[in-house]
């Protein structure tokens, strides 16, 4: 340890760094373990999980119900030029309908709900380290990994494949509505390309990728708010670490996601 | 049967081990980035016993309590609870082990979103206790810290001691033999302080309860030392420190009779000063009061 006065090396701040940051990784796959245990041994709490689905599920419904509206709106905005060149107004509904499935579906839900719950989450769970109510729970006997992070993970991993579902749809709401009023594309042709477009694949992989992210938001927002130092502005720093990483791990694991499946379903480039 | 009377549930509660303390401390250091906190701390609890850890803000008394009930691990030595060595217990087996001692925390630690009652049927909720029994079991905790009222309120609706004595309730709904007080009476007023020593004696001689209390208070040593409740008739009695005899006319009656009691012989209260990370005085309140020691005399002069 230095003595007063004297400046760190920057090889010995370097390796303090990395050290801290591989033992953060360390303690985020054992609670990543003990939160997947936890589904398969009793006891569960089923009242939480169903707390959590409502706050997650219900909750986050409006934002994406509205962004994704748009979404599929602008995303025919932005094409309809460029299929009006060629004559081929038609395949707007297979482009909205390709693009929201496969991608922009999972992902923008995704970072919306990270960015509303993620948040949410590590900030609670963030004030109650703060406030000993973490270990308040431990002193009563009550495991806060089976109380606090199981359900929110479950309540995620189930929740967000849904939110996606409507996502999907009410893109394409928001891209046929457009679609009918700036290129004069009936309900028939668009909602049938739309539809025909679509291969099991395509709805496996934009049912696939929910699965994961929810479950990356959810434990990575647990694991900020759990480790939370420094009172209040500790939790506000968890807060926002909790965003960032899982909004940055959601976008990491989309491209890998989107390789590894295309690979299995023989679309790959 | 009410709920000072029921007899505590037997079925794998940890076992005291005949002829041995309840707790024990052996060279225990525990310490952060920036060094050693708590080295070379050594000392026991016996069955019935109080000990008062005393010591200054930040001489690691709320370490020692939480390193006792196995919330945190020392970095050497070794701690027996009950039986158990806790540094070779996992969080498992720590989980199952606490469910036997209750925690009382420097700020109550109440679950916020939770009620009064919720926050004292925790532990039973936990344990699948019938919902009429967590009912009664959760006004007799609350009646018993005077606070049968405020089952409805939120933990942000009381004041510091109301959450206090709410965390004393929540300690003590499923009857530990054992108990941890951490700090109970600190930033409250004298006459609230009081009423909580007053709690931590009445769980004391009316059900015999071993405990371990944290403070930078010597008044609440020296109030735990002084004072017997005696369980037939409720009165409070003035002791020798030893516990054992009343002093002539020193006895004053309750304004309540106290609830149905067992009887305890005696309540052996001792004091554990904590100095630099080591233990610098342990023994008997009277050998701290009557002692030489200039740090043990300053401490002794903060309370007058």
């Amino acid at each position: 340890m230095p003595e007063a006065g004297e400046v760190e090396s920057i090889p010995s701040l370097l390796g303090d760094t990395l050290k801290r940051q591989v033992f953060a990784v360390q303690d985020y796959a054992l609670l990543v373990m003990q939160c997947v245990a936890n589904v398969f041994t009793p006891p569960q709490y089923w009242g939480d999980t169903l707390a959590q689905m409502d706050q997650i599920g219900v909750g986050s419904l409006p934002i994406v119900v509205i962004t994704s509206f748009f979404i599929g709106g602008v995303m025919v905005l932005q094409t309809a030029g460029q299929f009006q060149r060629f004559g081929e107004t038609a395949l707007t509904g297979d482009a909205v309908s390709l693009s929201l499935v496969r991608e922009l579906g999972p992902a923008i839900t995704a970072l919306l709900v990270a960015g509303r719950n993620a948040s949410g989450i590590a900030s609670e769970l963030g004030s109650m380290v703060v406030t000993e109510q973490v270990d308040a729970m431990r002193a009563l006997g009550t495991d806060p990994i089976r109380k606090l992070v199981t359900p929110r993970m479950i309540a995620m991993v189930t929740m967000l494949p849904l939110l996606v579902a409507v996502a999907d749809f009410v893109g394409l709401v928001g891209g046929f509505i457009v679609a009918y009023f700036t290129l004069r594309l009936g309900a028939v042709q668009f909602w049938t390309r739309a539809v025909d477009a679509l291969e099991g694949g395509d709805l496996v992989q934009g049912m696939a990728k929910p699965v994961i992210f929810g479950f990356l938001i959810s434990t990575i927002a647990c694991f900020q708010g759990l480790r939370v130092k420094g009172g209040t502005q500790g939790v506000g720093r968890a807060t926002t670490s909790a965003v960032v990483i899982s909004s940055v791990m959601v976008l990491v694991f989309d491209f890998f996601l989107a390789k590894v499946l295309l690979f299995i379903f023989g679309k790959a480039g | 049967m009410t709920y000072l009377s029921r007899p505590a549930p037997e079925e794998g509660i940890p076992k005291t081990v005949p002829g041995e303390p309840l707790i024990a401390f052996k060279d225990v250091r525990i310490g952060f980035d920036e060094g050693d906190v708590l080295q070379g701390i050594s000392f026991e609890v016996w069955p019935g016993e109080t000990k008062v850890l005393l010591g200054e803000s930040g001489s690691g008394k709320t370490l020692i309590m939480k390193m006792a009930a196995g919330l945190l691990r020392p970095d050497a030595g070794r701690i027996w609870v009950m039986g158990h060595e806790l540094s070779e217990m996992k969080e498992q087996d720590l989980l199952d082990f606490r469910r036997h001692v209750g925690f009382v925390f420097q700020e109550g630690a109440l679950f916020d979103s939770l009620t009064v009652a919720e926050n004292v049927a925790f532990r039973l909720r936990e344990e699948s206790v019938a919902e009429d029994e967590i009912e009664t079991r959760v006004r007799e905790a609350l009646r018993f810290v005077e606070l049968e009222a405020t089952v409805d309120q939120y933990p942000g609706e009381l004041s510091g001691g109301m959450r206090r004595r709410v965390s004393i309730a929540r300690a003590l709904v499923d009857r530990p033999p054992l108990v941890f007080y951490d700090s109970p009476t600190a930033g409250l007023d004298p006459v609230t302080s009081q009423t909580i020593i007053m709690l931590v004696l009445r769980r004391r001689d009316l059900q015999g309860v071993t405990s371990l209390l944290a403070t930078h208070r010597v008044q609440d040593a020296f109030g735990l030392a002084a004072f017997r409740l005696e369980p037939s008739s409720g009165r409070l009695l003035r002791v020798n420190f030893d516990g054992q005899s009343p002093v002539q006319g020193g006895a004053k009656q309750l304004a309540a009779p106290a609830a149905p009691a067992t009887v305890v012989a005696s309540a052996p209260t001792n004091v554990l000063v904590l100095r630099g990370g080591r233990v610098y005085f342990e023994g008997h309140a009277a050998e701290m009061l009557h002692s030489s020691d200039e740090y043990l005399k300053k401490f002794l002069a903060s309370a007058e």
